[in-house]
């Protein structure tokens, strides 16, 4: 059974050009299915609607074998976490407090939220005796990202819903954090979904690879597979990572609405040739989907 | 400023408790706005279509000016009346706007991608409410309840003319007796509380903000509760008066303060009863009111005042519908007035009986009266009188087409005031005339702003600032007779306050009334003085 499965949904509104149509997706326990496309190809629609944020107008979204609208909405948010795309850390809260949410929601006692709360600054690298009492504005970007998804991941929900994770970050911290995801979802083997539209992204760090254009999903593949797609829409994606410093102007490119769009395709660019390589040796990783219900899928 | 010190000195504890009730007034009327703001913003700020009639209503609310807001409350019942209930609740409605605003302002404010962190990890809304938004919303909120307390301190400074007591009481007695003294005595905390209560917000709105200092908030916090329970227990203990005091009002002009005064001391010597104190009541319809509603147990009421503004009813100062000519040695109509003679006694009888049924039929009593009559007295400056030979209204109503006028703001309107005089002597002024307090429209007489008052008869004032009153010769006027009325239901429980108050029966005449009205306009001697003094002497 997956984890997560789209049956055919629609969502927006009749009279306009829907967010989502005909939408088919399964996501594997354990599995990170990455979605990839433009700004406003429905990528984010596809997230709220798994921890029913929305509701589909048509057709099923099912977690864990169940109707989101037979959910509970507080159970299923709080089995699932999100990352969102502006952090969305509590200015009031502490880091350690922000962290301590959900468990608090959910009625630990404070012995184990605290030992909680260290284990998970550990796994994000971040020391609990410095960073623990500090407060969001006081990090750097970078360090309130691992924050937020120490705080999805806190009350050890078996799915991660998490949207441009890593959009908002300078190339370097960027890089870093990509290696760091890969490392900590080796360990805990969630269930993820990561919203993306830089394509690098999708590739380096997913299972399979979710491609939408305009509400409809075009291809969904292995990373390998789909660095060998003949379909011209995807083509142009992928060519958004290979393209040479500012070559990539007057181009259709995904990243055009970013003011750093530039910066981060020179220093993707540098590496744009191991693209592919690396995603041949994706491949070869063992996944967790392969494992058969072996994951960490507590429902 | 010595005299400002010395009058603090002299009144110490009095200022204390005017201060505590002021101080308590403003603390009870905040936190219930608080109580009622915060949940109507949050409320409010759900549902944007109702937040901004909402705020439009409060908008409204509070462009009603004080002293009107008091007014429409005073028939409403349980929430109106007279004292500090009805003053609070005039005080919570001020509260409401900034608080509901703020709160919204707070809610609306909060970064969108936060509530929507806070609903994805499956916070209730509830939760969401407690843990996110009220906390975030918080500095916005107590910057509310900072505007809501300091104009609470100032409209409470309002609430002593519907008898709340608080710093107002020295402002009114010192703009009836015009004495700045006394007015600065009442000012001057009023404005350092303000102050206080400011900073004291602003302080805790600051560490709110500075949302880190997590031991200054659980500080803030904590002063909080240590207020509420303040405010808790005190009030609670201030509520209800005892069963065995007696409350004595009195309008907000010296005359009535002194007679409040007189009043008061006499039921005190006799009775033994405690007595409390509701002076500077801001006028007839308001004490009137208190006395129906048992906020007040007595005042002294003038018999014509009675007749027309609280009963309504038509004057008939025609002598020969008087019923009778019997001579009664407690009526000094006559002795008041230039002329009329026995004809005039008898109107004065006719009207103190046609009064004492009225009020009769509305569990009130009529004591006797006290032996003068204040009437109206047209007033103009001695000196114009003895230049151009005025001696009666007629006489002075060839003049008037080159004059100004200045009134009070009850003669005005009143049934036997100006326009009716206008009437009868054919009235005509250079411009419409200047509406003004009326202890304030002797002084613009003195000084020449105007050439024409209506007065009290027995003012202080009138010798003082050579003044001349004119002879009211077409009897356009009904008879004034000062008398205590009184709650039935006190008297029948009470045989010894009536007792008391016969006690004061044909005692105080013109002339003692007007060298009391002297001692306190001129020489700005206490009206509790004053009336110790006099019942001294007696």
């Amino acid at each position: 059974m997956p984890a997560i499965e789209f049956d055919d949904v629609g969502y927006g509104r009749a009279d306009a050009a829907r967010v989502l149509e005909h939408f088919n997706l399964s996501i594997e326990t354990g599995e990170v299915m990455a979605l990839v496309g433009r700004s406003g190809a429905g990528k984010t629609t596809v997230l709220k609607l798994v921890n029913r944020l929305l509701l589909p107008q048509n057709g099923r979204v099912r977690v864990e074998g169940r109707d989101t609208r037979d959910w509970d909405p507080i159970r299923l948010r709080r089995s699932v976490g999100y990352v969102i795309q502006e952090v969305g850390l509590f200015p009031h809260m502490s880091v350690s407090g922000n962290i301590a949410v959900v468990p608090r929601l959910e009625g630990w006692s404070a012995a184990r939220i605290a030992a909680r709360v260290d284990e998970l600054l550990e796994l994000i690298g971040l020391s609990p005796q410095m960073y623990g009492t500090r407060w969001p504005d006081e990090l750097s970007g970078g360090q309130r990202q691992r924050v937020g998804v120490a705080r999805a991941l806190a009350a050890d929900p078996p799915v991660l819903l998490m949207d441009e994770p890593f959009g908002a970050l300078d190339p370097v911290t960027r890089a870093e954090l990509q290696v760091e995801f890969r490392r900590i979802q080796d360990r805990l083997r969630k269930t993820v979904i990561i919203v993306t539209h830089d394509m690098g992204e999708a590739l380096k760090l997913a299972d399979r690879v979710a491609i939408l254009e305009e509400g409809r999903l075009i291809a969904c593949d292995r990373p390998d597979a789909i660095v060998k797609s003949t379909d011209p829409r995807v083509r142009r994606l992928l060519n958004t990572i290979t393209l040479l410093p500012g070559a990539n102007e007057g181009q259709p490119s995904a990243e055009r609405e970013s003011p750093r769009s530039s910066a981060r395709s020179s220093a993707l660019g540098g590496e744009a040739p191991s693209a592919s390589p690396e995603a041949e040796s994706l491949r070869s990783r063992p996944r967790s989907s392969a494992d058969g219900g072996g994951g960490p899928i507590r429902l | 400023m010595m005299a400002v010190i010395r009058f603090w000195l002299a009144h110490r504890s009095e200022l204390a408790s005017a201060f505590g009730q002021h101080v308590l007034l403003v603390a009870v009327s905040t936190l219930v706005a608080v109580a009622l703001g915060v949940p109507l913003g949050v409320f409010a700020a759900r549902r944007p279509r109702l937040s901004a009639p909402l705020v439009g209503l409060a908008n409204v609310v509070q462009t009603v000016p004080s002293l009107a807001m008091f007014g429409f409350l005073l028939p409403v019942p349980l929430l109106g009346g007279v004292g500090a209930r009805a003053a609070i609740v005039v005080l919570i409605l001020y509260g409401l706007l900034p608080i509901v605003r703020t709160t919204i302002a707070g809610l609306t404010g909060i970064d969108r991608s936060i509530r929507e962190a806070g609903v994805a990890m499956g916070m209730a809304p509830g939760e969401l409410l407690w843990q996110v938004e009220l906390p975030l919303a918080l500095p916005s909120i107590v910057a509310g309840v900072r505007v809501a307390a300091v104009v609470g301190v100032g409209s409470a400074t309002i609430a002593a003319a519907i008898g709340a007591g608080g710093l107002g009481e020295y402002i009114y007695r010192g703009l009836s007796m015009v004495d700045s003294t006394v007015i600065l005595a009442g000012a001057i905390p009023a404005a350092l509380l303000a102050l206080a209560v400011d900073g004291g917000l602003l302080w805790v709105e600051r560490r709110l903000s500075a949302r880190r200092h997590s031991r200054s908030r659980r500080l803030a916090a904590g002063l909080a509760v240590a207020v509420i329970a303040i405010v808790v227990i005190s009030s609670s203990a201030l509520a209800g008066r005892s069963a065995r005091t007696i409350v004595v009002g009195s309008k907000n002009f010296t005359e009535q303060v002194i007679l409040g005064e007189l009043v008061a001391q006499t039921i005190e010597r006799k009775t033994g009863l405690a007595v409390q104190r509701r002076l500077n009541l801001g006028g007839t319809l308001i004490c009137d009111r208190a006395l129906l509603g048992g906020d007040i147990d007595v005042y002294v009421e003038y018999t014509g005042t009675s007749l027309t503004a609280v009963f309504h009813q038509p004057l008939s100062t025609d002598p020969k519908s008087a019923s009778g000519s019997r001579e009664d040695g407690e009526f000094s109509s006559a002795a008041a007035r230039a002329n009329g003679g026995g004809a005039t006694r008898a109107l004065g009888k006719d009207v103190y009986d046609r009064v004492r049924d009225l009020y009769a039929r509305t569990g009130r009593t009529l004591l006797p009266p006290l032996g003068f009559d204040n009437t109206f007295a047209i007033l103009v400056r001695g000196r114009d009188a003895r230049a151009l030979g005025l001696r009666t209204i007629d006489d002075a109503a060839r003049e008037t087409p080159r004059w100004r006028a200045g009134f009070g703001y009850e003669f005005l309107d009143r049934p036997d005031g100006y326009p009716g005089l206008a009437k009868t002597y054919g009235l005509r002024f250079l411009d419409s005339p200047h509406v003004m307090d009326l202890t304030l429209s002797y002084r613009a007489l003195a000084s020449g702003q105007v050439d024409l008052i209506a007065g009290d008869a027995t003012a202080g004032l009138i010798k003082g600032l050579d003044l001349f009153r004119l002879e009211d010769n077409r009897h356009y006027f009904p008879p004034y007779d000062a008398a205590p009325v009184a709650r039935a239901e006190t008297l029948l429980r009470y045989p010894r306050v009536r007792l008391a108050l016969d006690a004061l029966a044909g005692r105080i005449s013109a002339a003692d009334m007007q060298a009391m009205n002297y001692a306190a306009d001129a020489l700005h001697e206490d009206p509790a003085t004053i009336a110790k003094r006099f019942l001294a002497d007696k």
